[in-house]
């Protein structure tokens, strides 16, 4: 079974056409690897799909805006693996 | 369909928000100003223009679905088929389907069909954000009784 880093780095790669060799858990999605908020919607789309959840992109966003939040908390990759996992585990509680 | 106007769709047929599905019937004019141009002697709708009127209807699929308390804006269209051309006064059947409810946004699938023939299909995805004005609303309410969509649903499950 692939982990939830390589299923998403897989899924940004195909969908961003981002070499996946480019594409680190240190990466972050808008600064380092580029995607704009279009493309992350077909991210998410991809990711909710894979793992049968529905990433909270509006609450995050609305933290970030509010200054509650950083976008290195949801937009570097391993975090936001980290948060994936969590919301996996969220939904077979 | 008032193309001059952005007016796509005519008429509700059917809305299944269980089913996350709806139907629209639409009407293409005889004459339109689009047609002396598009093109001349050979008048033909544009593939744009149904590419709207399927992102008017699933516009008001997740209208229904959010209980018309959030506008979706298309952002993105994909996979986009243009079968046959639809000529000035086709009746035209256009259904769309919600693949998708995802966090601020949502993807659709539409199509087009003409005497039982699929002409048209693409798939939709809609950013869905606070209308941005009140008058916006409240147009679109407009719209709503004009195409006969009821508006006694509220937010849906």
């Amino acid at each position: 079974m692939s982990s939830t880093f390589d299923t998403v780095a897989n899924i940004i790669s195909e969908t961003c056409d981002i070499p996946r060799e480019k594409i680190t858990p240190e990466s972050h999605a808008i600064d380092d690897l580029g995607i704009d908020s279009l493309d992350f919607l077909d991210i998410a789309f991809a990711i909710d799909k894979a793992f049968g959840i529905k990433l909270p992109l509006e609450q995050w966003t609305q933290e970030v805006n509010d200054g509650k939040a950083t976008t290195e908390q949801y937009f570097v990759l391993g975090n936001l693996c980290t948060r994936i996992d969590q919301l996996v585990a969220a939904k077979g509680a | 369909m008032r193309l001059e106007y952005f007016q796509l769709i005519d008429r509700i047929v059917a809305l299944d928000l269980d089913a996350r599905t709806i139907e629209m019937h639409a009407q293409v004019p005889e004459t339109s100003t689009i047609f002396e141009g598009h093109f001349p002697g050979h008048p033909l709708m544009p593939g744009v223009l149904l590419i709207e009127a399927m992102a008017q209807t699933c516009g008001w699929l997740l209208l229904g679905l959010n209980g018309l308390a959030r506008m979706p804006f298309l952002a993105a269209v994909k996979e986009a088929k243009l079968r046959t051309f639809v000529t000035p006064g086709q009746a035209l059947s256009i259904t769309g389907r919600l693949e998708h409810d995802g966090s601020g946004f949502a993807v659709t699938h539409a199509s087009v069909r003409v005497e039982g023939k699929t002409v048209c299909e693409a798939d939709l995805t809609f950013r869905i954000v606070p209308f941005p004005h009140p008058d916006f609303r409240t147009n679109m309410e407009e719209v709503a009784r004009r195409i006969g969509y009821p508006l006694e649903i509220t937010a849906h499950g």
